[in-house]
């Protein structure tokens, strides 16, 4: 889907835990989930710092649709 | 004397639980466990499994190294003379954990090892280069016929057997040329091959290219403050009474679900139906999977234009990539339509 997305010309950002499985599949920028259950915050933190957490993650992929990239990248 | 082999498998196949438990670290257990009781009569009086290492795929993902180094040094202790891992099928976490391991076991210990997996999972195309990956069926029904598959490759690298090409003995080209001499030379194949192409047949190639099917990336996002946002998953969120019956695997459908006016991902409306993780935090808080909460926020501060009012979902485990391919370019024509200028793909 990361793929068909891209070809159609909308920058598209990748958030997953098994980052290998992501390069694999073919997407081009790529951020680290928390965890496979739980890709976008820490069940164990407190609501708060949770919302938190998820918040920084979804800036940092903000972050990679405007970096300008040349090949597959991790932004961790 | 017996040749030692060593089981590596996860633990769902364990029996030690589902999802609910894929988050188990290594453990070693003596002798054969779960497929082994199959794979060991299949080896007959030559081999023996000594140990089955068992851990949880969601271990693996998160922290493979710790995992690895603790399965290495106890395949390491074992001092076998193979190393089999699997069969992971379609199964995507299981099929990176083999392959994985069996990488590292070579790397490592200059010990061998092979895995199996089913065609589409993404173990196959991160480790074919690295090691044997004998071709299974997609689902553990297909175990009856992947244990003698098993059986006799374990057996030929055993003897020292001399390991044949891709098509012999079933596993996924790696890329590797061997020479040999062919009984005809270049010249006569290569004008008998024409002969074929030009009566209207279809040759077999000797050189088969690549399919690789990669996109360029596109150029970033200029102004995301004007710029409206798509969230889109695999982790099977969707509304509580799944209006579409996606499927809890293997989907064959997806489908947008309104987040119209709503400030987070309540989980009194929606839910997961994804059978591929242990789904017990995302039930209490789908914001986990999609980021509805956080999105909003962004939204109101300005770091974006604004979030298009629907979410795209589907259910990513075992599903096709022709299916996957095929849902993306569907989903796309909305997405454009709709002046989505940038997407956030959460999968689990």
């Amino acid at each position: 889907m990361v793929k068909e997305i891209e070809r159609a010309g909308i920058p598209v950002v990748h958030i997953a835990t098994v980052t290998p499985i992501s390069l694999t599949i073919g997407a081009n920028r790529i951020v680290p989930g928390v965890g496979i259950p739980h890709p976008l915050g820490n069940p164990k933190l407190s609501e708060e710092n949770e919302f938190k957490l998820r918040k920084s993650m979804v800036l940092k992929a903000l972050d990679a649709l405007q970096t300008p990239i040349e090949e597959q990248t991790i932004f961790s | 004397m017996k040749k030692r082999v060593v089981h590596y498998i996860n633990n769902f196949f364990a029996g030690v639980g589902g999802e609910d438990m894929a988050h188990i670290p290594p453990e070693k257990r003596e002798g054969v466990v779960g497929p082994g009781m199959a794979l060991q009569p299949a080896l007959g009086d030559e081999a023996e499994i000594v140990s089955t290492l068992v851990c949880g795929d969601n271990y693996m993902g998160e922290k493979t190294d710790e995992a690895l180094d603790q399965l290495i040094a106890w395949i390491k202790e074992e001092k076998p003379d193979l190393v089999i891992a699997g069969p992971a099928f379609n199964a995507g976490r299981y099929g990176y954990a083999c392959g994985s391991l069996v990488k590292k076991v070579q790397e490592e210990l200059g010990i061998p090892a092979f895995t199996a997996m089913y065609d589409e999972n993404p173990g196959v195309d991160t480790f074919r280069k690295d090691a044997y990956i004998l071709k299974v069926a997609d689902s553990a029904a297909g175990m009856r016929s992947a244990i003698p598959l098993m059986a006799k490759f374990a057996k030929k690298i055993l003897n020292g057997e001399e390991i044949l090409g891709p098509d012999e003995e079933g596993y996924f080209e790696r890329g590797i040329r061997v020479n040999y001499f062919h009984e005809k030379r270049g010249s006569e194949r290569a004008v008998e091959m024409l002969l074929q192409v030009m009566a209207g047949k279809d040759p077999v190639t000797e050189y088969p290219l690549p399919k690789i099917d990669r996109v360029d990336p596109v150029p970033p996002v200029k102004d995301m403050a004007h710029t409206k946002v798509a969230l889109v998953t695999s982790g099977g969120i969707v509304p509580t009474d799944n209006p579409d019956h996606i499927e809890s695997s293997s989907a064959s459908k997806y489908g947008v679900y309104s987040i119209e006016g709503m400030e987070q991902m309540s989980k009194d409306l929606f839910t997961s139906i994804h059978g591929g993780y242990d789904r017990q935090y995302v039930l209490e808080n789908p914001n986990l999977v999609v980021p509805l909460d956080a999105m909003r926020e962004l939204e109101k501060e300005g770091v974006i234009g604004e979030l298009a009012d629907y979410y795209i979902a589907t259910t990513g485990t075992g599903t096709s990539t022709d299916n996957a391919k095929r849902f993306g370019e569907d989903f796309v024509n909305k997405l454009k339509e709709d002046s989505v200028g940038a997407v956030i793909l959460t999968s689990t």
